[in-house]
């Protein structure tokens, strides 16, 4: 089986825009916008991919980070980064398009956002 | 400027067989903004992977979705598989492919038949799905699953399929195939479906790269990107071109779908003649400490599964990027300045699986 190369580029949410800019301008199209919850907040990934390189621009945020939209650079980056925002509510400025919190319909508001996962929980099954 | 109304389509409508709101923005008869709403049916399993080992996720993984469910299992044992460094014995490389391209069979035909139905054309569509029943029997013999299949485990699959069975396999699919070029050629050449098809719902090269157009919506615009091409699993050793077609309209979208129908089958023969003899899986002991994006071809298209662990029984997340998810944007360039009559063929022609979006 081939193995993929696969970069993780952490970068200050400062330069985040700028670096997206470049990886726009250097013909990579935007994969995905992911977000982890990690002892010192959220990590985000912003995945890239070109002729099946594939590359992550990261950043690492607190729960009250404004992130800034990456929308204007790549138009449909608006529906994961409503996605962060609805599910582990973090504030996202400059959408192209603001759902406002209503793109999930989630009992609980911002179910992402607590982290519930304890190192001792054991598994259901045992 | 006529006056502008706003019209709701779905969550509820008769092309959706699950729930996608979008509010259209119409001055006299054309869409001229569209706004899109999900989340109606949204499960959270991604957060199942606190509660469960990493082993037994799995099969939460493969039920994100009831059409490309083997996939998504392959997917998620594929990341697993990377982060902990294991050597899956080649067979069962192969066997993944094979169950792989039979999901995407049984998922192109299944959108067929809604297309069909979609467009009014009842006879293609029970025709489409007659032939989709075949594949599912196909499954279900090899694995015991017509949808859940159950079949894929970290290490490894769980089934084997003999000699035996791979040449009764073969022998079918060429019965299917002649079934095949008899409802495709309806679908490429009737005048009626290429009048619905033809021009309607336009999405250009440009715009589907830059709105991240994955799959047979992107490849119907002429952005030839195929997550098999990477080699994952067997697709490695097996010739095999991405299909595409640059109208960038839902006839263009159909068409590769159609063509991907015949080089799944082909895909399916040279596994069966290239499959080598051997064990399907490896013991597997610890617990994956890493993490890794692993993306495979689904029949929507790319799909992303990035997983990971910390050395523990359980995974500490698992974040899935759906085709469907990532389509929505090139959904709406399409649909800005068509006819409201079209918006059905035109949202059906992305092949929405929302029940993989609301994952």
């Amino acid at each position: 089986m081939t193995i993929e190369e696969q970069t993780i580029i952490p970068i200050p949410v400062s330069e985040l825009v700028s670096h997206v800019e470049k990886m726009k301008k250097d013909g990579n199209r935007l994969v995905q916008i992911g977000c982890t919850g990690v002892e010192e907040g959220y990590e985000i990934n912003y995945s890239f991919d070109k002729d099946y390189k594939f590359q992550n621009l990261r950043i690492l945020i607190k729960q009250d980070t404004i992130v800034p939209s990456i929308s204007s650079v790549y138009w449909g980056a608006f529906i994961y980064e409503n996605e962060i925002h609805d599910l582990f509510g973090i504030t996202v400025a400059g959408m192209n398009i603001d759902f406002k919190g209503t793109l999930y319909k989630t009992a609980v508001k911002y179910p992402f956002s607590i982290p519930t996962f304890k190192e001792d929980n054991p598994c259901q099954n045992k | 400027m006529s006056k502008q109304i706003i019209v709701p389509f779905g969550p509820q409508h008769p092309v959706l067989p699950e729930p996608i709101h979008l509010d259209l923005v119409l001055e006299d008869e054309t869409v001229v903004d569209v706004l899109p709403s999900i989340g109606y049916v949204h499960r959270g399993l991604e957060k199942l992977v606190e509660k469960r080992e990493f082993t037994e996720y799995t099969f939460i993984a493969e039920r994100i979705c009831g059409i490309c469910s083997f996939i998504h299992s392959l997917a998620y044992v594929q990341g697993v598989e990377q982060i902990m460094g294991i050597e899956v014995p080649e067979r069962a490389h192969y066997l993944r492919t094979i169950w792989s391209e039979y999901s995407r069979l049984h998922s192109h035909l299944l959108w067929l038949g809604c297309f069909a139905d979609g467009m009014g054309f009842e006879n293609l569509f029970m025709n489409s799905w007659r032939i989709r029943e075949h594949i599912l029997d196909e499954l279900e013999a090899t694995t015991g699953g017509r949808v859940i299949q159950s079949a894929c485990k970290v290490g490894g699959v769980r089934k084997d399929i003999s000699g035996e069975q791979l040449d009764g396999m073969l022998v079918r699919l060429n019965d299917i195939k002649k079934d095949l070029h008899t409802i495709t050629g309806v679908f490429l050449n009737d005048s009626s479906v290429k009048h619905r098809l033809k021009k309607v719902g336009m999405l250009s090269k440009q715009d589907a790269y830059d709105c991240g157009a994955v799959g047979p919506t992107g490849r119907g615009s002429g952005v030839a990107i195929d997550l098999r091409e990477t080699g994952y699993a067997a697709y490695g050793k097996l010739n095999f071109k991405p299909a595409v077609a640059n109208e960038g309209d839902c006839y263009a979208r159909c068409n590769v779908r159609i063509q991907e129908l015949f080089s799944s089958i082909d895909i399916i023969e040279q596994a069966a003649k290239k499959i080598p003899e051997g064990p399907v899986d490896v013991k597997i002991t610890g617990a994956p400490n890493g993490e890794y994006f692993s993306r495979v071809e689904q029949p929507r298209g790319e799909l992303v599964h990035y997983v990971k662990g910390n050395g523990k029984k359980n995974l500490v997340r698992s974040r899935v990027r759906t085709p469907t998810f990532t389509n929505i944007p090139p959904l709406v360039k399409m649909l800005s300045g068509c006819q409201l009559a079209d918006v059905p063929i035109i949202v059906l022609s992305i092949d929405p699986c929302i029940s993989c979006t609301e994952r």
